[in-house]
């Protein structure tokens, strides 16, 4: 029982991860119709950044701060020199033109960083593990991870339901000519958002750095369960996004951790395993593959334009 | 009494708060021209939709041809030979002015699992297909692309597509919509020729060309049938009066 | 005055006939090997085509055709049923079967959810192949015996592969020349330019996309067992998304209402990966870019491409 809940902290830290991504990727999508699938580079870069800043400073939270300012920056500049041009276009465009971006930030990585990864060590307060309940040890970091992100999250719905520009956004994602035709400076709007995917996302990299991997091609395999989440959750929409996002790190995780075990009941050692491992991997498609069969447009779909 | 084409009875459809339709009674002919008109907003787009099977009504029925049609679908109805013109063009701007009225008489001709032979070839869709754009007075056009026609010349091809499929019926949404006095008249003709022929149900803006045209029309308001009649009957009508004059 | 385009595809055609010869005269079998690989891929694209530039539908998990077809040889070949002739068939059979599932689930979405629903299905089978540890699951399987046709054509000849594979070529893209043109062809296209009008005039597109989507499956899945036979290997890298990206790609770069724009693509896009790769240690930076400016900068956006049916 103790094991249950521990996997599902452990998926609800998986979950939060895949939030601060989806919750980027659908903002962008949202407001600015953009399918962007270099998203992942900048979860890479935010990894990266951190990494290295935290070498040069020697210090894990400044490194982090550091990396976040700078994956935001590098996050506007790429979307005042290339993504701009992509906007109102056909998402087959966007599909490529990120796919191309995508290519080209790994390689770019490549050049700089070398092929071997990076490691991100934490300070040694953060390795011990704290009692969370009687009889269950958590690591303290992965702690940290959940409260961060959440605190993102709320502060991310303050920003969004509370401030002038979050207004701007929520009409923007539901009525895009209007807010032009409201005289908003909708270019600067698109960066600023822009740069908070930028910075969500790096974010995301960073944290999980010190527990998983630093290197290339990173930011692939997460960005496809981001794009599910997404796809979940229901387009424009944070609430889905957030929803969805726990939704699949549980499911991943428990999945991941049971279905082994489940299989097991029926079959031999070997077949439960692979099958388990086969069956588990395919799991958040499963279920998205369920969710778009009975709502097609996800669970809470933003009003579409 | 000649039997109805088109009958619907207590037609009703809220959105919301909003009441579109509200009990829509109607009988239409054989034969006849049939215009809906009324204030912005009373609902004939509502209408249309629903008897081209794109909305469906909360309560009512629609029979056509004796057959309860109210749960069928879009496609399906049209090819029963209840066909409709789109209010707002939605052609195949990429194909020619007769792939796109072969197209309509392709949706009729059998299945399209035929993999092999060249369409453009195929007399029996290319023959229907001339043949309605010049009953349309667009046989000149016949080879160019939608994207070159003018608005007018793509509302002619929206009726020559839906007469390609040698309709019972046809539900004409606001067909003269942005066009000339020019193409307007041409129209007007294009139609007459139609009555008697085809029964046609003409949502319109343009009295001018209702009055020229129906056998009859009805006056719908907020989502009610105010009034039915001959043209003569509707122009002396009080409420029509004033529901127009209300509106300004 | 001939036609340009016309020019091109004739000239395209009689240098990959004459790659052999090159080949031979010179030496250099790399060239044979590399546009073998090209031909191969441009079959993929050319299926992949059929949907995308003509159906409107963009899959982004139609890489995973290509490993089916691979996976059914070599799963085939390691079983000890060595004949093409049982192979091959079966290949296209379960990729036809594979995207009758996933049409079924997934062409009621549109749009962005599409793409997404589809590139789901191919990660799908992906993780199936990774887990398949009996057919080497990551690092992939050896086939040790190419295909056999018992004296017809023997696989093994690199040049005679190559023409088989250049015929298969030929004839497919004469087979999608004659669908799209035909009565099934015009639903597709017409169902892509505008399906509620379709639905609207009587036509029930979705089983007409679903046997579209079928038939590209099945056309791709023949591509992947020519392309195991071609690396005699196989791996779940074959149906990796990136290999799905790489389709849309080539089908993009050649135009996509060309006949003959997958070739073209194919053609583009994997002799400039080679030659990046030559050129410099790290291609991509250069590819990168490029693709987001042929993106960027296509007429109008892929839109303007689309609108080259001229004919009437």
């Amino acid at each position: 029982m103790l094991y249950f809940i521990e996997q599902c902290l452990n998926g609800i830290q998986l979950g939060m991860l895949l939030f601060m991504l989806a919750a980027g990727l659908t903002l962008i999508f949202g407001i600015m119709d953009l399918v962007n699938l270099a998203h992942g580079s900048l979860y890479m870069l935010g990894a990266y950044f951190a990494a290295t800043f935290a070498q040069w400073t020697d210090s894990f939270v400044l490194g982090a701060l550091l990396a976040l300012v700078a994956t935001a920056a590098v996050g506007m500049a790429l979307e005042v020199v290339a993504i701009r041009r992509l906007y109102g276009r056909n998402h087959l465009d966007h599909v490529l033109g990120t796919f191309g971006l995508l290519l080209f930030f790994n390689e770019l990585v490549r050049l700089i960083w070398g092929p071997a990864g990076l490691t991100l060590s934490l300070p040694s307060e953060m390795l011990n593990a704290v009692q969370v309940l009687p009889g269950l040890f958590y690591p303290l970091y992965r702690l940290v991870i959940i409260g961060v992100t959440l605190a993102v999250a709320l502060l991310l719905y303050v920003l969004i339901m509370r401030t002038r520009l979050g207004m701007l956004i929520r009409a923007g994602a539901s009525n895009r000519e209007m807010v032009g035709a409201l005289g908003v400076n909708i270019k600067l709007l698109y960066t600023i958002v822009f740069g908070l995917g930028a910075a969500l996302a790096g974010l995301a990299g960073l944290m999980q750095a010190p527990i998983l991997t630093v290197q290339i091609g990173m930011g692939e395999n997460i960005l496809i369960a981001a794009f599910v989440v997404v796809t979940i959750g229901g387009i424009g929409s944070i609430r889905g996004a957030f929803v969805a996002s726990l939704l699949v790190g549980l499911a991943d995780t428990i999945g991941r951790t049971f279905m082994p075990d489940i299989l097991h009941a029926f079959l031999s050692e070997s077949a439960a395993s692979s099958l388990g491992r086969a069956l588990s991997s395919m799991m958040i498609y499963l279920v998205m593959a369920l969710v778009l069969i009975v709502r097609p447009e996800g669970l809470f779909p933003a009003t579409s334009k | 009494m000649a039997k109805a084409l088109l009958e619907t009875e207590g037609l009703t459809k809220r959105f919301g708060g909003v009441i579109a339709a509200d009990g829509i009674s109607l009988a239409l002919l054989p034969g006849e021209l049939h215009a809906i008109i009324g204030p912005n907003g009373a609902g004939k787009s509502t209408l249309i939709g629903q008897l081209s099977g794109e909305i469906v009504p909360d309560s009512g029925y629609i029979h056509f041809d004796g057959r309860d049609i109210t749960a069928l679908p879009v496609y399906r109805r049209s090819r029963l030979g209840l066909a409709r013109s789109l209010q707002v063009t939605t052609l195949f701007p990429d194909f020619t002015a007769i792939d796109n009225v072969a197209l309509s008489v392709q949706a009729h001709a059998g299945h399209s699992f035929r993999f092999w032979r060249d369409v453009r070839q195929e007399a029996d869709l290319r023959e229907p297909a001339r043949a309605a754009l010049v009953r349309v007075g667009l046989g000149e056009r016949a080879t160019a692309l939608v994207a070159d026609l003018s608005h007018g010349e793509r509302r002619q091809l929206e009726i020559a597509m839906a007469l390609a499929t040698r309709p019972r019926m046809l539900l004409l949404d606001e067909p003269m919509a942005g066009m000339g006095s020019d193409e307007s008249a041409r129209l007007v003709e294009t139609l007459r020729t139609l009555k008697g022929d085809i029964t046609v149900m003409l949502i319109e803006h343009d009295i001018d060309a209702v009055f020229a045209l129906a056998d009859r029309i009805s006056v719908l308001v907020y989502g009610r049938i105010i009034a039915c009649g001959e043209p003569a009957a509707i122009r002396a009508d009080a409420a029509v009066r004033e529901a127009y004059v209300g509106e300004g | 005055m001939v036609d340009p385009r016309v020019a091109i595809n004739v000239g395209l055609v009689v240098v990959l006939v004459l790659v052999p010869v090159y080949s031979a005269t010179t030496g250099d079998t790399f060239a044979l090997t590399l546009f073998t690989r090209v031909v191969i891929l441009a079959l993929a694209a050319l299926s992949l085509n059929l949907i995308m530039g003509f159906g409107g539908m963009v899959s982004f998990g139609h890489a995973a055709y290509l490993g089916i077809g691979g996976y059914v040889v070599g799963i085939l070949a390691k079983e000890g049923i060595g004949s093409g002739f049982v192979q091959w068939p079966v290949a296209v059979a379960a990729s036809a079967l594979y995207a009758l599932v996933v049409g079924v689930l997934s062409l009621r979405t549109r749009g962005v959810y599409f793409i997404m629903i589809t590139l789901a299905f191919a990660q799908m089978i992906y993780y199936v192949a990774i887990g398949l540890d009996r057919y080497g699951g990551d690092d992939g399987l050896t086939l040790y015996h190419r295909s056999r046709f018992g004296g017809l054509v023997d696989l093994n000849n690199k040049t005679m592969f190559y023409y088989l594979c250049l015929v298969l070529l030929l004839a497919s893209i004469y087979l999608v020349w004659r669908i799209v043109n035909s009565r099934f062809g015009m639903v597709i296209q017409g169902a892509r330019s505008n399906d509620r009008r379709m639905r609207a005039i009587g036509f029930p597109t979705f089983r007409y996309r679903l046997v579209c989507f079928v038939i590209a499956g099945a056309m791709c899945g023949l591509a992947g067992a020519l392309l195991a036979n071609h690396t005699d290997f196989i791996s779940p890298a074959m149906m990796h998304w990136t290999r799905s990206g790489d389709l849309i790609v080539m089908a993009v770069l050649g135009g996509m209402q060309a006949m003959f724009g997958p070739l073209i693509g194919a053609v583009t896009f994997l002799l400039l990966e080679e030659g990046l790769s030559r050129g410099t240690e790290f291609p991509n930076l250069i590819l990168g870019p490029v693709l987001l400016l042929v993106a960027i900068s296509i007429r109008g956006g892929i839109d303007g491409l689309i609108g080259g049916v001229r004919r009437g």
